[in-house]
């Protein structure tokens, strides 16, 4: 379980998060929405330890981030598999050097058990034949797919997505949103997705984070979202006319 | 950023990996246009000093003597360590730069890997160790350079030329060179990483930062090589 208890952080002048708490359990994929400029990259960058919080504490599996040794967080950052909005894939690499990079770093396995496993991975985010490839020469669904496949070959237990759909069209956008599910249940990581994408979030919203100029206004799932009365979450999801159509039906169904 | 660019690699065998890339990158692809540059320019020493020496008191081999002592002294060390500023400074800036803007550096951290000493350290290592040969080769070819301008010319003849590149050999200046040389390489590796290595912002910060460093790189050579020149042989 992920613990964020109380966090706050600051850019000069600027306090970004005012005191936001959430937990994060095991098997489940959860969300962080918000609006651009709510806070929910900086939110996801202090959980992956890329800021440091001003105040409060993130305890991952009772391990509190303040009091680690650099050993200590450079151990916990082996335990973290990110997925970056733009992918974030070595271009001079070839896909297999791109998947096979973590394992070269922190393993001794031999060349066949990486290539093994590198094979595996692909396998298991449905890539074939683009082992030698380079990710200029993949599609932006592909080269999504390639950086899941990076993120967990280390199996590790907990798995960060900022925006994972964003650029894609709708029906691989589904694809890759069922993916992480799947992953998630498979590998009983802990998931943790950023997004301001309510398709992914009626997709896989088990758990939604809603947050609002720094601080946590709402938090349920995607059942639930639509029924509730939070002003800020309904300006946010009925943004669109297709939701404001899809909580006249809920309505009605109620 | 030094102090964790200088720590022990995290794996032995990715930082050999790197490091042979490297050379092949940072020096190997640039013994080219440093082939090219030296031989002409050592040439064109060998020409303005024929033509501005060109007096029956002093002797022709004074020529090859004072081609010699601008290449091995000034223009080996000191002008192609500016020119590898521009070639290798803006390379290592930018591909640096690319990585940051599209947060592969995050990526890495995020990893565990410490992406300061795994995208520096091989960078330092490459320079500091291969261009002093690149140096000696510039020196090879800019003497070379002027024999051949002499005999296409005519200015100067051969045996001449010889006796001047004969004369008053000292090697400590060869030495003063290279560690010349390997001090430049420093440089060279280190503001261009530093400057690609904090970039903010998109392509054209890159593009931006790039210059800069690639500006600061010669600057910084050319007032230490005032320093140096003035501690070593002053």
């Amino acid at each position: 379980m992920i613990e964020v208890t109380n966090i706050f952080k600051s850019f000069d002048d600027n306090q970004v998060l005012k005191g936001v708490s959430a937990t994060f359990e095991k098997g489940d994929t959860s969300m962080i929405i918000g609006s651009s400029g709510s806070g929910k990259t900086v939110f996801l960058k202090c959980l992956l330890g890329l800021f440091i919080p001003d105040e409060g504490d993130i305890c991952y599996d009772g391990r509190h981030y303040s009091k680690m040794t650099t050993d200590e967080k450079i151990n916990l950052r082996k335990e973290i598999g990110m997925v970056f909005q733009s992918g974030a894939l070595f271009d001079s690499s070839t896909i297999e050097d791109n998947i096979m990079f973590p394992l070269k770093m922190f393993t001794k396995q031999s060349k066949e058990e990486m290539l093994e496993r590198v094979n595996f991975v692909l396998a298991r985010v449905n890539l074939k034949n683009v082992n030698k490839k380079f990710p200029g020469e993949l599609s932006g669904g592909m080269q999504k797919r390639v950086a899941i496949a990076r993120a967990i070959v280390m199996n590790p237990k907990y798995l960060f997505c900022d925006e994972p759909n964003s650029g894609l069209d709708p029906n691989t956008a589904i694809v890759i949103d069922n993916l992480i599910q799947e992953i998630t249940d498979e590998y009983q990581m802990i998931t943790i997705i950023n997004s301001h994408d309510m398709n992914s979030v009626m997709e896989i919203g088990e758990k939604i984070i809603f947050l609002k100029d720094g601080l946590k206004a709402w938090e349920g799932s995607y059942k639930t979202i639509f029924k509730t009365d939070n002003k800020a979450v309904t300006d946010f999801v009925y943004s669109s006319d297709m939701f404001k159509k899809v909580r006249e039906i809920y309505n009605k169904l109620d | 950023m030094l102090g964790h660019v200088f720590k022990k690699p995290q794996k032995g065998s990715i930082f050999y990996e790197s490091l042979f890339k490297e050379i092949e990158e940072l020096g190997l692809k640039s013994l080219g246009i440093v082939a090219f540059i030296s031989f002409f320019v050592g040439g064109v020493v060998a020409i303005q000093t024929a033509i501005n020496v060109d007096n029956p008191m002093i002797p022709k081999y004074l020529i090859g003597f004072a081609t010699k002592r601008s290449i091995i002294l000034e223009f080996a060390p000191t002008f192609m360590s500016v020119i590898l500023a521009g070639k290798v400074g803006s390379y290592i800036s930018s591909s640096i730069g690319t990585m940051r803007v599209t947060e592969q550096i995050d990526a890495l951290e995020i990893m565990g890997v410490n992406a300061l000493n795994y995208l520096v350290l091989p960078k330092i290592f490459a320079s500091v160790l291969f261009f002093p040969f690149i140096v000696l080769l510039g020196m090879f070819l800019g003497i070379f350079g002027g024999w051949a301008a002499g005999y296409a010319t005519g200015l100067f003849t051969s045996d001449d030329y010889i006796i001047g590149i004969r004369e008053d050999f000292q090697p400590h200046l060869i030495r003063y060179s290279l560690i010349k040389t390997m001090v430049f390489a420093f440089v060279i590796a280190t503001i261009p990483s530093f400057y690609g290595y904090y970039v903010k912002g998109g392509s054209l910060e890159v593009g931006k930062a790039s210059t800069q460093a690639v500006v600061w790189t010669s600057v910084v050579i050319i007032i230490l090589n005032y320093f140096l020149t003035q501690m070593m042989i002053g």
